[in-house]
């Protein structure tokens, strides 16, 4: 996984609470076998005005020009802010590779939905919950200058022109993105006790390991 | 110390902590689809690694699959490569796989309790959201994105932060015709869908020992819609029997020192909650759905949000999106929301006492003129046979109905089930989502009863009326 540096970026602006996965990447585009090539289809019931498939050309078909993200003013934002409970709904791992694969890098709300956020730091997606009162003054300054937004993750801080926000993360999670840890190596490193405790419930509770 | 039932799974299954508040936790079962592993087995493959252990996984197709026409294969080009990815991933790696002529075929949560795979006491994870339907079996089970089922491949392990517990009590007794769907509907139109984020629920009350195990797997199979990932029901004499003589259960010896085990898998009395809510069922009325989350509930025989009422739990701006949206005014009665297709299906209610209910409410009817289709999809190949033996299938064929084969279907219209743009739809399933059942679909969540007495009206109808 690539390592987390600090963003420095415009922030695009959705003002909607309970963004589904569904939302963010419909299903027919969970048929691909791969991670990759999902951000043409972010939003993309939002996004266009026509169905499309998989394996369509995007670049086609009808595009909805009051979709927030055409927006010009949004051009090369690598983050987003959005309502409450974020990334609700389905388990769908392609929510996180569609946002990170149209060029976010960071995702600020109240609140995210347990498996999204999980699956954020198995990619190097960055979920930032701040309180309402925050997200008000950082939209307030977005709104009226261009201002940019610095997201630096060492220091947990939302830096934008004068407005200095501290962010909560666990220490665990900080890593993980910041050295672009690898779980499964790490799990690995802990075999023996995986294996111990294997022996140990085979004895206890047998039935479990039945195939 | 006392402990609840999700601090024994917890404990049972902890192997190793962290100092940084995580843990490591042991996963006994790890169900399949052909959606979200294909990338787990790649990944896999690219790091040189090995599955830890093969015996512990269970495979299905059920997203793709079709669900009429079943002998002609999958035709959809796409859908073929994916249920070909996980055939090729079984068989390389020499997995349990149900194939879709194998009549134990179904959707994988409905799959995984019916052949006794997954057993009380258990933890299980899936790469699908619904792996909470489990904890009805008092297994900690929950769903995990791709980079997880990579990680359970890999070392049978999860890194977890263990959950808050809440408890849900439930007060009084279920009212008739009030089922464990419309149960699900009023307590997350209560808490709303982010309400469990953070939490693992443990269902509690007279009414949760009441209900039988089917309609317990429907109440957990919703708790993600409430935001928390896992839901509980201790073990009692119901789950037992339930399991008892499953196809893959514990026999014999084995079984009863398994069911010594599973004895113990209750919440100790006076262990601590961090949330408890109690809900009131006693004057219930049945649920359904009428916005673009599964939170936008109301009685039947109710209306529709007034505007201007300040206790819905939304601003302005959400209810107004969800009106249009959905093509519904505010405060309209529930009774004049007119239906074009019916879904009965998805790993939420398509077990056979679902299927009863239908049958017992469209017997010797018809359904209306305007309903372009309705469809019943049951959860598997053995649902479907259990059905048909008790002659279920002809009562849904004379009343127009359409009898089809096991998968996941028109609940998020991966195969050809779906909705066309506007259609309007009185489903079983799920999530109510924008585009869920199709692109600018209407979905309107409900139980199999409503579902069924909607087909033969053409519109909602409060069930316990037209009984």
């Amino acid at each position: 996984m690539k390592k987390f540096k600090t963003v420095e970026s415009i922030a695009a602006l959705i003002d909607r609470k309970n963004i589904d996965t569904d939302a963010i990447i419909p299903k027919q585009y969970l048929k691909a076998v791969t991670r990759e090539g999902f951000g043409d289809n972010l939003f993309d019931d939002w996004r266009y005005l026509e169905p499309g498939n998989l394996g369509d050309d995007h670049s086609l078909r009808k595009k909805n020009p009051d979709f927030f993200l055409y927006n010009p003013k949004y051009n090369g934002a690598r983050i987003l802010i959005a309502g409450d409970n974020f990334g609700c709904g389905s388990s769908r791992e392609h929510a996180v590779w569609a946002l990170m694969d149209y060029g976010f890098d960071v995702v600020i709300s109240t609140s995210f939905a347990d498996i999204f956020y999980n699956n954020c730091f198995k990619n190097g997606l960055l979920p930032i919950v701040l309180k309402k009162k925050e997200i008000q003054e950082l939209i307030n300054i977005v709104n009226t200058n261009k201002y940019l937004i610095k997201i630096n993750l060492v220091d947990q801080t939302v830096l934008c022109n004068n407005l200095k926000i501290k962010f909560e993360i666990d220490a665990r999670r900080k890593e993980v993105l910041i050295e672009g840890i690898d779980d499964i190596s790490e799990t690995l490193k802990l075999s023996k006790k995986i294996k111990d405790y294997e022996n140990k419930k085979a004895l206890k509770t047998p039935w479990m390991f039945n195939g | 110390m006392k402990k609840t039932l999700y601090d024994k799974l917890w404990d049972e299954h902890h192997i190793h902590s962290f100092d940084n508040g995580y843990s490591l936790i042991y996963i006994d079962k790890h169900l399949i689809h052909e959606v979200t592993s294909p990338q787990a087995f790649e990944g896999l493959k690219q790091a040189g690694r090995n599955i830890w252990s093969k015996k512990s996984i269970m495979a299905v197709p059920d997203h793709n699959v079709p669900t009429k026409m079943r002998e002609d294969g999958i035709k959809d080009p796409i859908s073929k490569i994916q249920v070909d990815a996980l055939n090729k991933n079984c068989q390389i790696n020499d997995l349990l796989k149900f194939d879709l002529e194998d009549i134990r075929q179904g959707i994988v949560h409905v799959v995984g309790p019916e052949q006794g795979i997954l057993l009380p006491g258990m933890t299980v994870v899936c790469g699908d959201s619904h792996t909470s339907t489990h904890g009805a079996l008092a297994a900690l089970a929950f769903g995990i994105g791709t980079s997880e089922v990579e990680h359970v491949l890999a070392t049978q392990c999860l890194l977890q932060k263990k959950s808050l517990n809440m408890q849900i009590n439930i007060l009084g007794k279920m009212p008739e015709y009030f089922y464990s769907k419309d149960l699900a509907l009023l307590i997350i139109s209560k808490i709303g869908t982010a309400g469990g984020t953070g939490f693992a629920i443990e269902y509690t009350g007279d009414a949760i020992r009441n209900l039988s195990m089917e309609a317990r797997m429907t109440l957990c199979n919703m708790t993600i819609e409430a935001g928390a990932t896992t839901g509980l029901i201790a073990v009692d004499e119901k789950t037992i029997s339930y399991v008892e003589n499953k196809p893959f259960a514990p026999k014999g010896e084995e079984f009863l020192k398994a069911k010594e085990y599973w004895s113990n898998l209750v919440t100790d009395s006076g262990a601590n909650f961090d949330k408890i809510v109690d809900v009131d069922i006693t004057q219930s009325s049945p649920m359904i759905t009428w916005g673009t989350s599964p939170e936008m509930a109301v009685a039947v025989d109710d209306k529709l949000p007034d505007l201007e009422d300040e206790k819905f739990f939304s601003r302005k701006e959400d209810l107004l999106n969800a009106f249009s949206y959905m093509g519904l005014k505010e405060k309209q009665n529930v009774n004049s929301i007119e239906l074009d297709k019916i879904f009965i299906g998805s790993c939420t209610n398509s077990r056979i006492e679902d299927l009863r209910i239908v049958a017992k409410i469209v017997k010797n009817k018809k359904i209306a003129k305007n309903i372009k289709s309705a469809i019943i999809v049951p959860g598997s190949g053995l649902v479907k046979e259990r059905a048909e033996k008790e002659g279920l299938d002809k009562i849904f064929k004379k009343s127009g109905f359409e009898w089809r084969s096991p998968g996941c279907s028109m609940c998020l219209g991966m195969n050809d089930d779906k909705l066309n743009e506007y259609e309007r739809c009185a489903s079983t399933s799920n999530r109510n989502f924008e585009g869920r059942q199709g692109r600018l679909s209407r979905t309107h969540l409900v139980s199999p009863a409503t579902a069924a007495a909607a087909a033969i009206h053409g519109h909602f109808v409060d069930v316990r009326e037209i009984i």
